[in-house]
Order: C-alpha cells, then sequence, then structure tokens
C-alpha cells in the first residue's frame, strides 16, 4: 500500500509541473504589455518601464518562470497591484466563505444523490427510477449559476424563507450561518448531486449484474443486506471517483455561484481582479484551487486504498 | 424398494421476458434427483440446463424478468415455486446451495472468505459471529485448504483457482444441506484441479449422503462421477438414462452424437473426431416438430411436424424421438465425420 | 445455351431488384432505429427548433437588439414587447434571439475546434509513443485546472472579445476530446489489419488519416455534443460574471447578467434567456446519450 501511496503522490509532479507553466503563461499571452494595461492610458513610458521592472516583466521569460515558481512554492503568490497586499493574504482572507459553500453543497448533494441512486437501483425500470432519472437528466442540464437565479426568483419573490444574499461567518452562529448557506449550497450541488445519483444507479446496477450477487442470493442473503453488505462497498470505488472529481470541481463552480449570491469569497476575489486586471490575484486564485482541486483527487484515489483490498493487499 | 426423492421438478417451464416477447429458456422439463445421488444435467451451451438449475433456487428476478411455471417438490412436500420470498430465501443455502462455474467473480472481493463462509451460518443458524467464523475455518479444513485459520482472513483474490473453488464449497455445505447444485464447477479450472475437485464432490456426497446435481457439456466428467444423467437440448430434456446405459446404450440420436465426439485417449489417433452437423437454432425460433430434426439425419416427415414427447422405454430409460428404438438398432457412425 | 442465357439474365434483374428493395429495407430500419431513440429525436429536434430560432428570429423580430428606449425601460411581457423590455428599454425577445447567434455559434465554434484539434493531438499521442507522454501530461495538467477559473483566466489575459472566448473554451476542451480520440485510437492501433497495413509499407500518416481516424469519429461525435453543452454552459457563466461576451452584445449570458441588477422587479429577463440554456443544454445532452446508445447499445444508462 506504501508504494501504492508513493506512487499516487509522485505522479501530481508532472501535472503540477504542467498546471505552474499553463498558469505562468497566462500573463504572457496578453496582448499588449500587462504594466501598460495596469498603468492605463495616461501612464508615462518612464512609469511602465518602472513598474515592468518591478514586476520582473523584463527579465528572460525562464528566469521569470523560475522566480515565480520558487516564491510559488513557498507559498508566496506574490504581491496584488491593486490591493498592495501579498496575493496569499488576500486568497486566505476570502478562503472561509467558499469553503463552507464547497462543504457546505457536498453535504447536500451527498445527501440527497447516493439515497436516491440506491433507490432508483432497487426498483430499476419503474416509475420512480424512471422519475429520479428525468429529474436527474434535468438536474444536469441546469448550471449552478442559473439554477442560482431562479432559487433567488422563487424565494426571493415569491416565498421569502431564506435570505438570497449575503454570508454569515461561522462566528455569527451556526444556525446564522448555514441559513445563509442553503441557497447557495442547493444552487451549487444540484448539478453534482444530479451525476452522483446517476452514477450510483449505474454502478450498483453493473455489480447486481455480478456473479458474486447471485452467490449471495443463492445463500439467502435478503435483498436488504444484499444492497448494504455486497453491493455497495463494490458499487462504491467508481462512485468514490464522481464525489471525488465533483468535490474538486465544486470549488471551482462555488467561485461562480458566490458572485450571485454575494458572498464575499475567493470567486468574488478573481472576478474583481479581472475587472482591475490584477494579474498576480488571478494567477494566485487559480494556483491556489487548482492545487486544491488536485490534492482532494489525490486524497480520494488514497481512500480507493482503504476501500479496496485488492489495491490494500496488493505488495505490502 | 424405490430410493427415495429428494427433489422432483414436474413440467418446468421459465419464461424469460425480452424486448422482442417472451422467450421460453427451459420447456417442460421433469426429472428427479433422489438422496444421496450424482445426477449430471448434460448439454451444450444454451440448452437451458444453467437455467434449469437457478430456475430450482428461484434465482432470477421474478419481478421483471422471469416466470415460471410447473412444480419443484422438495422432500416430497414442499412445492419451492410456491413458497414466498422469505420462506424461499430460508431454504436457499440451507437446505439447497449452489456453487457456480468462476469462482473468482462468483466471491465477493470486498469480504473475507471467512465472513463470506460464516455468513451464510449465520443467516440460518442462530450463531455468533466467532462461533460461525470457527465453523467456517472447520469448513475450509473440511475441503482441504491448508492452515484454514490463516486463509479465513484472506480475500478471494488471494487466492489460487482451485482454492477459491473449494471456498465456494466449503460456503455452499456451510448449513448441510440437503442438496448441492454444482453449474459447471470445474470448466474454469486446470485439468488437474479439476479432478481434485471432482474428488471433493463425490467425497462429500457420500459423507454427507447429499444429493448432487452435477450441471456440465462434458460427458467425461459425468462418466467420472455421475449415477444418472439428463440430457438436454434447446430447452428440453431428450434423454434421461442412468450412467451405464447413457454409454452403452444411447436412445437418442443427439446423445449418440455427444457420445461419439468424445475423443479417445485408447482409440485410433488417425480417427477423425466427430462433430453434429448444424448449430443450434435460437430459442426465439425453435422448429415445430422435434427440436433436433434440423440437425438429425433420420429427421422425417413425422418428426419435422411433431414434436415427440418425452417417453419411458424401459429400465429407468427416457427419450424424445419418434424412432428411438429403430435408431438404437443401427450400428454404423450415426455422424457425418468432419 | 440460349436458354441458359436468359435465365441467366432474369436471375441477374432478380438480382439487382433483391438488391434495391434490402437496401430500401435497410434505409427504412435504419430510420425506425433512429426513431425509436428518443433522446436523438427530442434532443435532436429541440436543437433544430434552437438553430432556427438563431437563424431566422433576428430576421423575424421587429425591434434593434443595440437601440434603448428609455422611456420604455423594464416594461412586462404582453402589449408591444412580447416578452417585454430590459433595463435599458431593449426588446427581450430581439435580444434572446441574437443572442442565440452568439450563444449558439460560441458553443458550436468551441466544439468544432476543440474536436479537431483534439482529434489531431489524440491521434499523434496514440500513434507515436514518444510523443504520448509529453501530450498526455500536458492534458493531465490542462484538466486539473478546473474549467471555468481557466477560462476566465484566459479570457481575461486575452481581452474579452468573443474571439477570444471561443479560444479559451477550445483550450479548456481540447484535452477531454485529444483523451477520448487516443483511447479509441489505441484500441485500433493494436489490430492486426494495421499491422498488414504497415506491413505493405503504407504511410504513417496514410494509416492514421484512412485507417485510425475513421475509428475514432464514433464517440468524437458524442463527445461534440456534451462540449457544444458545457461550452454554452460556460460562455454564458463567463458572459453573466462579466468576464465573458462584452457588452452591450447579446448573448444569453450578458441578459441575465443584466438582469440580476432587477431580479426582483424583472423576472422575465432571467426566466426567458434562462429556458433557452437549460433547454439547449438539455438538447444536446439527449442528443449525445441518445448518439451513444445508438453507436453501443450495450452501454448501461
Amino acid at each position: 500500500m506504501k508504494t501504492y501511496f508513493l506512487k499516487r503522490i509522485l505522479s501530481l509532479i508532472p501535472v503540477l509541473f504542467v498546471v505552474s507553466i499553463v498558469i505562468f503563461l497566462i500573463i504572457h499571452i496578453t496582448p499588449g504589455d500587462p504594466a501598460a494595461m495596469l498603468l492605463g492610458e495616461e501612464a508615462t513610458d518612464e512609469d511602465i518601464h518602472q513598474l515592468r521592472v518591478q514586476m520582473g516583466l523584463d527579465e528572460p521569460l525562464v528566469v521569470q518562470y523560475f522566480h515565480w515558481i520558487t516564491e510559488a512554492v513557498q507559498g508566496d503568490l506574490g504581491t496584488s497591484y491593486f490591493m498592495k497586499e501579498p496575493v496569499m493574504v488576500s486568497i486566505l482572507s476570502h478562503l472561509a466563505p467558499t469553503i463552507s459553500v464547497a462543504i457546505m453543497a457536498g453535504i447536500i448533494s451527498l445527501l440527497i444523490s447516493i439515497p436516491i441512486g440506491i433507490l432508483a437501483a432497487t426498483k430499476r425500470g419503474t416509475n420512480t427510477d424512471r422519475t429520479v432519472m428525468g429529474f436527474s437528466l434535468i438536474g444536469m442540464s441546469v448550471p449552478s449559476f442559473l439554477l442560482g437565479l431562479f432559487l433567488i426568483l422563487l424565494f426571493g419573490v415569491k416565498l421569502q424563507w431564506l435570505p438570497v444574499a449575503g454570508y454569515r461567518p461561522i462566528t455569527a452562529g451556526l444556525f446564522e450561518h448555514i441559513k445563509y448557506l442553503i441557497l447557495p449550497s442547493i444552487a451549487l450541488g444540484s448539478m453534482h448531486a444530479a451525476l452522483i445519483a446517476r452514477m450510483t444507479r449505474s454502478s450498483l446496477l453493473e455489480v447486481l449484474n455480478m456473479n458474486y450477487i447471485k452467490t449471495a442470493r443463492s445463500k439467502g442473503v435478503g435483498e436488504f443486506l444484499l444492497i448494504m453488505r455486497h453491493t455497495l462497498r463494490n458499487a462504491f470505488l467508481p462512485i468514490l471517483t464522481v464525489i471525488g472529481q465533483t468535490f474538486g470541481s465544486l470549488i471551482a463552480g462555488a467561485v461562480v455561484t458566490e458572485t450571485i449570491f454575494n458572498i464575499p469569497g475567493i470567486g468574488q476575489l478573481i472576478i474583481n481582479s479581472v475587472e482591475r486586471r490584477d494579474y498576480a490575484v488571478i494567477q494566485g486564485v487559480v494556483l491556489f484551487v487548482t492545487f486544491t482541486y488536485v490534492l482532494i483527487n489525490l486524497l480520494v484515489d488514497l481512500l480507493y486504498g482503504v476501500v479496496d483490498p485488492r489495491v490494500r493487499l496488493s505488495k505490502k | 424398494m424405490n430410493p427415495e426423492k429428494l427433489l422432483e421438478v414436474k413440467r418446468l417451464r421459465t419464461h424469460f421476458k425480452t424486448e422482442t416477447g417472451r422467450v421460453t429458456a427451459v420447456d417442460d422439463v421433469s426429472f428427479h434427483v433422489n438422496k444421496g445421488e450424482i445426477l449430471g444435467i448434460v448439454g451444450e451451451s444454451g440448452c437451458g440446463k444453467s437455467v434449469t438449475s437457478q430456475s430450482i433456487l428461484r434465482l432470477f428476478d421474478e419481478k421483471y424478468l422471469v416466470k415460471y411455471e410447473g412444480e419443484i417438490i422438495f422432500k416430497n412436500e414442499i412445492d419451492l415455486l410456491k413458497l414466498s420470498k422469505a420462506q424461499m430465501r430460508q431454504a436457499r443455502g440451507n437446505e439447497i446451495s449452489m456453487i457456480f462455474q468462476d469462482p473468482l467473480s462468483s466471491l465477493n472481493p470486498v469480504l473475507t472468505i471467512g465472513f463470506q463462509i460464516a455468513e451464510a451460518i449465520m443467516l440460518h443458524e442462530n450463531t455468533s459471529k466467532e462461533e460461525a467464523m470457527a465453523q467456517a475455518v472447520e469448513m475450509l479444513r473440511l475441503t482441504g485448504i491448508p492452515s484454514p485459520e490463516k486463509r479465513v482472513h484472506d480475500y478471494p483474490h488471494q487466492l489460487s483457482g482451485g482454492m477459491r473453488q473449494r471456498v465456494m464449497i466449503a460456503m455452499s455445505l456451510a448449513c448441510k444441506p440437503r442438496l448441492l447444485i454444482a453449474d459447471e464447477p470445474t470448466t474454469a479450472l486446470d485439468v488437474t484441479i479439476q479432478s481434485q475437485i471432482l474428488d471433493l464432490i463425490e467425497d462429500i456426497n457420500k459423507r454427507f449422503d447429499m444429493g448432487v446435481i452435477f450441471i456440465t457439456h462434458d460427458l467425461g466428467v459425468v462418466a467420472e462421477l455421475c449415477d444418472r444423467v439428463v440430457v438436454m437440448y434447446l430447452g428440453q430434456i431428450v434423454e434421461e438414462a442412468d450412467i451405464y446405459n447413457l454409454f452403452e446404450n444411447p436412445k437418442h440420436p443427439y446423445t449418440k452424437g455427444l457420445i461419439q465426439s468424445i475423443p479417445h485417449m485408447d482409440g485410433d489417433r488417425e480417427e477423425e473426431l466427430h462433430v453434429i452437423a448444424g448449430t443450434v437454432p435460437s430459442l426465439e425460433n425453435v422448429p415445430v416438430g422435434c427440436r433436433f430434426a434440423p440437425r438429425c439425419q433420420f429427421a422425417d416427415e413425422q418428426c419435422n411436424s411433431q414434436a415427440p414427447e418425452l417417453r419411458g422405454i424401459g429400465d429407468g430409460q427416457k427419450v424424445r424421438c419418434w424412432h428411438a428404438e429403430q435408431i438404437a438398432e443401427r450400428k454404423e457412425e450415426v455422424y457425418a465425420t468432419s | 445455351m440460349q436458354v441458359i442465357q436468359e435465365d441467366n439474365s432474369t436471375f441477374q434483374d432478380d438480382f439487382k431488384q433483391a438488391k434495391k428493395r434490402l437496401k430500401k429495407q435497410q434505409k427504412q430500419l435504419l430510420f425506425r432505429r433512429i426513431m425509436r431513440n428518443r433522446g436523438i429525436v427530442i434532443g435532436g429536434s429541440t436543437m433544430i427548433f434552437l438553430s432556427l430560432f438563431a437563424l431566422f428570429g433576428p430576421l423575424i423580430v421587429s425591434y434593434d437588439p443595440y437601440e434603448m428606449i428609455v422611456t420604455d425601460r423594464l416594461k412586462a411581457p404582453g402589449g408591444d414587447y412580447l416578452l417585454g423590455t430590459d433595463n435599458f428599454g431593449r426588446d427581450l425577445l430581439t435580444r434572446m434571439a441574437y443572442g442565440a447567434r452568439v450563444s449558439l455559434s460560441v458553443g458550436l465554434s468551441v466544439a468544432l475546434l476543440s474536436c479537431l484539434l483534439g482529434m489531431i493531438i489524440g491521434l499523434l499521442a496514440s500513434y507515436f509513443r514518444s510523443l504520448d507522454n509529453i501530450l498526455m501530461r500536458i492534458c493531465d495538467g490542462l484538466m486539473a485546472i478546473p474549467g471555468v477559473l481557466l477560462a476566465i483566466a484566459l479570457v481575461a489575459a486575452l481581452g474579452p472579445k468573443k474571439e477570444n472566448v471561443i479560444i479559451a473554451l477550445t483550450i479548456v476542451f481540447i484535452p477531454n476530446v485529444a483523451r477520448v480520440v487516443r483511447s479509441a485510437a489505441i484500441v485500433v492501433r493494436e489490430e492486426t489489419y494495421i499491422e498488414a497495413i504497415r506491413a505493405q509499407g503504407a504511410k504513417t500518416w496514410r494509416i492514421i488519416v484512412l485507417h485510425i481516424a475513421p475509428n475514432t469519429v464514433a464517440p468524437l461525435v458524442v463527445q461534440a455534443s456534451f462540449i457544444f453543452a458545457d461550452a454554452i454552459i460556460t460562455e454564458a457563466a463567463l458572459s453573466f460574471l462579466g468576464a465573458g461576451i462584452p457588452a452591450p452584445d447579446p448573448s444569453w449570458g450578458n441578459i441575465l447578467h443584466d438582469g440580476k441588477v432587477v431580479i426582483f422587479t424583472a423576472w422575465w429577463m432571467t426566466v426567458f434567456p434562462g429556458i433557452l440554456i437549460v433547454l439547449s443544454v438539455l438538447g444536446l445532452n439527449l442528443l449525445g446519450d441518445g448518439i451513444r446508445d445508438y453507436i453501443d447499445p450495450h452501454t448501461t444508462k
């Protein structure tokens, strides 16, 4: 298992290397001079030149990359030109709401999707199954920002049960904190819930066709234990992959959802930075989120080993 | 003195619902197994032998997939097809158990083999988990697995193919069932392992006086193991005979063809193997008359238009053929060589 | 002799007719198989409807998509304006029709471009083992970056223009295509007939283009319809966030962006373009699923 862990962790190095190069290059594909863009039209050549030196743009690309990456590895993502503070500081101060939304969306989507997927699989071919699958197809076709807008319309205009904008930190009380997170989390989680429900269903159906399920039946195992004990654990591996992938993308999705609900997370940070052409922040946020995403996928992969004895026991 | 019947299948039909309509995979099948007897069911793949065996345990999804007709009488009293779902579950693994062709895919990869055996015990007997695990070790020992105390904690992928089939057998024996159904249990194994497993099944059959239904396409295995044999073709039984009569006096042209297609170790090396001409028709369009007629060189008008019944011809032998008596007389090789 | 010839010619006539009949039957069968596939029928007709809306809608509507009539701001649906007006007094239906052109053309261009480039990369990777490792690592890296973020960053760097949105989204989706094509191509590459063709001395590019590429088309078409849908979503999200198609050009995402400010007074600005986005994504997803089922009926849904 240790070799499996080690292999999996080492395999991230080339991925992260490519990621860093792509993100580094983003600023350099800008047509024109980023320094000139930052300063606007009234800047003198002198000012621009000064900023170029300050940003290190006068050095060769390789040198610039080398500087940038050695600092990034140490957690220094540069300085925001607009906010005059280290990018890392900006990110960290915007991080809590994003993580809250992502976690809450993850919890809600799992709580809905897995039972629904199991239900559809055990009632395969019935109207229950068709209804669940129909809803999940619609769920997959409504992008989160759109669902967010619809929810605001429904709750803000019609029902008025839940706050439709804003954010309360957890220090304002857990109930208050969650109340503000419910709508954004539903908006963000619905697509993932639909996807996971489908995956759960098809994965369970696949396992239910396996020979060992027939063996279990021939032993006299009842339907309930058949699902809980013999099917779920086997079906869980592919489900886990999807959960891992979607959990990572929840963070990215939160970026969009936040803007709709006026939540001051890293989504707002990057959107504001796009308007301000604050490239260091854009780069920093993308790098940070990607790193988190990769890390979550890694954790999911490592979880594989715990669930599947075929992985856990291979070459100890 | 008639031996006591353990299981009697009467006019069993198993219909599958498919997109294009109903397919009858097992059509009017009747046979019985005596206590302590090994009954072989032989036939090519797709002849309905596996479906028959799984119908006995009612393993198919009765809600959407399958419809059974007929009777399956167990121990002269219970009709398995009339049991409720819960009652049927109690019978499975406890009274009747089953082993399958491919032991690797038939064992759950994420559960230890010890647990999988103990589970069968816990489902049917009021035992604690520790006790059931202890019994599992005993069952593994009985089936000849070395150092079973250690092996119980293994997962299926850690064992060899032969060992896995022993685990399957241990699991099926765990509750001392009266009937064991073995569905091609040796097909996926090496030849040497094969004979070990056959010996084990024979040993268990003798030791516990347990009835066995042994399903195979291999007549060689049948000759080695079975007391009586049922030959199936395209969802129907075409011949039933004891092991002696089957090989010495086969009455049905299909049985004859099967026997002639066995390679002989001691025979003339130059001699070519016999092959039954033609292919098995699909279940969706079975011939009107005798189902074997299109491949039978003796088929005449009657065979092509009227379906023969399975009829007794003395000495416990039954055959489904209009011309069984005349064909049996003919000594020459029945089928063209190819 | 003559008799035989006559026989022969009638036989050939029969043969020709039989062949014709068979071909006709085959066509009918194909048609019936397609019509039985609900995904293709429903998804396909939805997309045809939306395409017609994009093509002919702007010709039929009677307003200018850019002209602001200040006195007619935020008119509710009905009356002069069928679907109401936006906060600048522009007819919503008109903007939605022009927006359909933008949104669908961005989606289609991204689907076509990323499929073309992804196919080239996937084929190269599948055939040249030395390239495979490098190309696939680059794909891994690109796929590790969440698509929306990469798109936001790329558009921010390139500048908010329709062409740049297409470029950014194409870069985002190329790796998916490359992976699909590569895995389909590798299966074919291992076939013996490719070995046989190579042994006959065929040129490498000929093998790739004539023998390997056609086998990757089926999964590619399925992938294309999903990318089309994803591209529509992402473009709408970018424009909604103000980081995509620049105002005042209409796109469905842009209309939503304008509508967000007045969501409590003008629900129509959110609901109608929203429905169009959902319809097109649903239609493309159904179409993709349908085509996949059609190509390979054994896949579990």
